[in-house]
């Protein structure tokens, strides 16, 4: 690619970013330049390494591994390894959606599947959806089992597929699906012409209708609608479905969240309906022996492992490990204080509750652990 | 005597020495002198305080009706203010307690969260942002939303790699490997987006489904991603652009997740690969030591824990876009490939779920957001959409990011429907319901970004509702 042609394109540009970009793009081709720009940054790719990693496999086929499979090699594999969570039939709905249901044989000669019309029609299964064969090989090989991604190798991959379109009724139980036979299987698939690329929704010039919007509104801002009416709302039976949103809210600010754990109140306010409490957090577990010593600044003079201004907590540890009033005994001296034990610097009385120096004291008894 | 108050008092030694604080250097008188004032000070204070406070009373009685949520007490005074609390009275914590900060104990009810029942594996589920809780544009790290596909892993990031290749040799010169260390030394921007699921708001298309906007839209959040533009690395790698129309973007976690990318977007410059969120690597859960960052484009092209980048000559068809993510119309056709995340809004103070305690003042703020650019406006509507005001745009507003917006409201306690109905650069305008469906119908699941209506009912109470 010419440097002036890349250029010209970034030009063109609206943002301030692709101006940027041009920055590193000058001189050169694109790849002199960036190869030149960065040296140190970045090695080749082995061939080895390349293909470790390069598993996708596109509509064209492009990338699928030589092999092949039988409809009954898998069913053995799919009863092993998928039956718990697709269900034997692909049908289940316990893990992920059903794979299989809802096409026909009419289907697979029109490549549209007739149930996507029918609103009817509880849900909508995989064969239901995808039109390419090489969309489901490839997420099998990749992502299959669920627990163990990319153990199965390309034969049986081939097998799987074979077995789930069969339960589909899109190939034959004497099919036998092959990177040579991926294209007889292609032109079978239910929905295979059930997409469009007639949207603007794709972000590059490349699909039909780039970036032009299909749902068009204006901004009206005075008299724009009638009299609104409230055509849908959650059931009083579902209030508290999602739990109680009391506590899904901060529990201060300009409103809170509702106590759906209590029918909801009808009532104006000011007219006697009292307003629901905020609801505090619920309160944490009692903080540890390693937590209070930070909490209540006893770290300023003491480290567990080291003398300070005090001794290490280790050292209190051993001094008194086997004393049978030990707890009393450490509770008392944190909130009292004391001096001499340890030298001639005092230790200050320490003002905490009686709960935080007992469990300090306990945690001193139990060896002064980090 | 304290034995350093000898050393303020000579000059000889203090001086040259490293000083302690100043208020060590006062000396004796001086020292008698600000406590002296001080405690006259606090007398003027006291007195001062009781004048303030009978005038407060004189005023609360013949003001303003409508305030009720914080008035005098009987008593005369607030206790929460008549005594002092423990942490008026005492030591606080020293520093680094926390090594890596948390926030306070009281804020534990804002907290990302699962919606019952949407799912059967919480491997491949998603968790929703508490938008009702958050303030201006950026979701911290640890609330951003979560939506894994194969469950999440916390990669060393020294084994990380990144590899770019062609689908064929003939698309690039010479595919690399790069580590991360590598990655970090090139040159890197930081950029403010947000990331929005293409299913957010998606349980809402037919018919009103959950009960606050942290469900109805809590699939979407906005950090500032630092990393480095794609197109280096192409460029790096000798990339033919004329024939190297799509890229697949490929995940390492068990799902090796993919998804096709356009070249415009990347040509753009606007495509990057990102380490940073909001000044710290990303978060496992979003996808650390590296992952994609597509801005407008749905989160799922997003890719995690990024590992590979392909180019190619046509789009890959991967299953996220041949069998999820694809929008069924009326027609029985699915759309495949709708990337773009269009226009859309929300109120999130009042919101669902939530409770107004009182009449008087509110600040209706919500957030608004295009994948098409810039938000350019933002209007609101408390009578369901009949008659709209153009509210505030809280800076900074940048393209493709969440934009704050702002509005006063005075509720006089009657029912009241609130809409926001925000418009991008483009001039495209947010959809009502009743427009969206006319030409998609009601089973697209994805990319719903209709007008939401809250409903707020006379005893405070908010409810979501969609109109007729």
């Amino acid at each position: 690619m010419s440097s002036s042609r890349d250029a010209k394109r970034l030009k063109g540009a609206a943002s301030a970013v692709a101006v940027a970009a041009a920055l590193w793009a000058v001189g050169g081709s694109a790849w002199a330049a960036g190869a030149q720009e960065f040296p140190g940054i970045g090695r080749s790719a082995t061939p080895k390494e390349v293909s470790a990693w390069d598993i996708d496999v596109r509509p064209d086929f492009k990338g699928l591994p030589k092999g092949s499979g039988t409809v009954s090699a898998g069913q053995d594999i799919w009863e092993g390894k998928c039956a718990h969570c697709h269900g034997i039939f692909g049908e289940s709905n316990e893990v992920f959606s059903p794979l299989v249901g809802g096409t026909t044989a009419d289907d697979v000669k029109t490549g549209r599947v007739a149930k996507l019309t029918d609103t009817s029609f509880p849900g909508r299964t995989t064969l239901m959806k995808v039109p390419t064969v090489s969309t489901l090989f490839d997420y099998i090989n990749r992502a299959m089992p669920w627990t163990a991604p990319k153990s199965l190798k390309p034969d049986e991959v081939y097998s799987v597929l074979a077995y789930l379109l069969n339960m589909g009724g899109v190939v034959p139980d004497n099919f036998v699906l092959s990177d040579k036979t991926m294209a007889d299987a292609q032109a079978r698939m239910p929905n295979r012409n059930g997409m469009t690329l007639d949207h603007g929704m794709w972000p590059g010039k490349s699909m039909k209708t780039a970036g032009k919007p299909d749902v068009k509104a204006v901004a009206c801002m005075t008299n724009c609608a009638p009299e609104p009416n409230i055509g849908s709302f959650l059931p009083a039976f579902a209030r508290n479905n999602h739990g109680n949103l009391a506590e899904q809210n901060r529990m201060v600010g300009a409103q809170i969240g509702a106590d759906t754990t209590k029918p909801e109140s009808t009532a104006p306010l000011g007219t006697g309906a009292a307003p629901v409490a905020p609801v505090a957090p619920k309160p944490a577990a009692a903080p540890s022996g390693s937590a209070l010593i930070n909490k209540h600044g006893c770290v300023a003079c003491h480290s567990v492992d080291n003398k300070i201004v005090g001794p290490s907590f280790k050292d209190v540890a051993g001094k008194y490990a086997g004393r049978a009033d030990g707890v009393d005994y450490l509770t008392g001296k944190i909130r009292a204080g004391g001096q001499g034990v340890w030298g001639p610097i005092p230790m200050p009385a320490q003002t905490l509750p009686e709960a935080d120096a007992r469990a300090i004291a306990q945690w001193l008894m139990d060896g002064a652990k980090k | 005597m304290h034995p350093e108050d000898d050393l303020v008092t000579r000059p000889d030694v203090a001086s040259g020495r490293l000083r302690k604080a100043p208020e060590n250097f006062l000396d004796r008188s001086g020292v008698q002198t600000v406590f002296a004032e001080a405690r006259d000070g606090r007398r003027d204070f006291i007195r001062r305080a009781f004048t303030t406070a009978a005038a407060g009373v004189a005023v609360g009685a013949g003001g303003n009706a409508l305030a009720q949520g914080n008035p005098v007490p009987t008593e005369g005074g607030d206790p929460n203010i008549l005594n002092l609390p423990a942490h008026s009275t005492g030591l606080g914590q020293g520093v680094v307690t926390d090594g890596y900060g948390k926030p306070s104990k009281y804020e534990a009810n804002v907290q990302r969260r699962q919606s019952p029942g949407l799912t059967q594996t919480t491997q491949a589920s998603v968790s929703f942002a508490p938008l009702q809780s958050l303030f201006g544009i950026v979701t911290p790290s640890g609330l951003h939303f979560e939506r894994h596909h194969q469950g999440w892993w916390d990669i060393d990031p020294s084994k990380h790699r990144l590899m770019l290749n062609g689908s064929d040799p003939t698309l690039m010169k010479s595919p690399k490997v790069f580590t991360m260390d590598e990655i970090m030394r090139l040159p890197s921007v930081s950029r403010f987006h947000f990331i929005e699921c293409g299913a957010n708001t998606a349980v809402e298309w037919g018919n009103v489904a959950v009960p606050t906007v942290q469900y109805t839209h809590g699939m979407i959040s906005c950090s500032e991603f630092t990393g480095v533009p794609l197109k280096i690395l192409l460029d790096m790698c000798g990339v033919d652009y004329k024939r190297g129309r799509y890229l697949l973007a490929e995940g390492a976690d068990g799902s090796s997740m993919t998804r096709t990318i356009p070249m415009e977007l990347v040509e753009s410059g606007e495509v990057f690969v990102a380490y940073g969120q909001n000044g710290e690597m990303l978060r496992p859960e979003n996808g650390y030591p590296l992952r994609l960052v597509v801005p407008g484009v749905q989160g799922v092209s997003w890719v995690k824990y990024l590992r590979r980048i392909e180019v190619g000559d046509a789009p890959y068809a991967a299953k996220d876009e041949a069998v999820h993510y694809i929008d069924l119309q009326p027609s029985g056709l699915h759309r495949q490939y709708t990337n773009i995340q269009e226009c859309k809004s929300v109120v999130t103070t009042p919101s669902g779920g939530q409770i107004l305690l009182d009449k008087g003042f509110y600040n209706i703020t919500g957030l608004a957001w295009s994948g098409r650019g810039k938000v350019t406006k933002v209007d609101v509507s408390v009578d369901g959409g009949r008659n709209w005001r153009t509210a505030r745009l809280e800076g900074p507003v940048h393209s493709k990011a969440l934009t704050r917006f702002n509005i006063n409201w005075v509720w006089d306690g009657k029912p009241a429907i609130i809409q926001s109905r925000a418009t991008d650069e483009t001039g495209y305008v947010q959809p009502t319901y009743k427009q969206l469906r006319a030409v998609r119908g009601t089973r697209s699941i994805y990319h719903n970004n209709a007008i939401q209506s809250w409903l707020v009912q006379e005893s405070g109470e908010v409810k979501n509702v969609q109109l007729s």
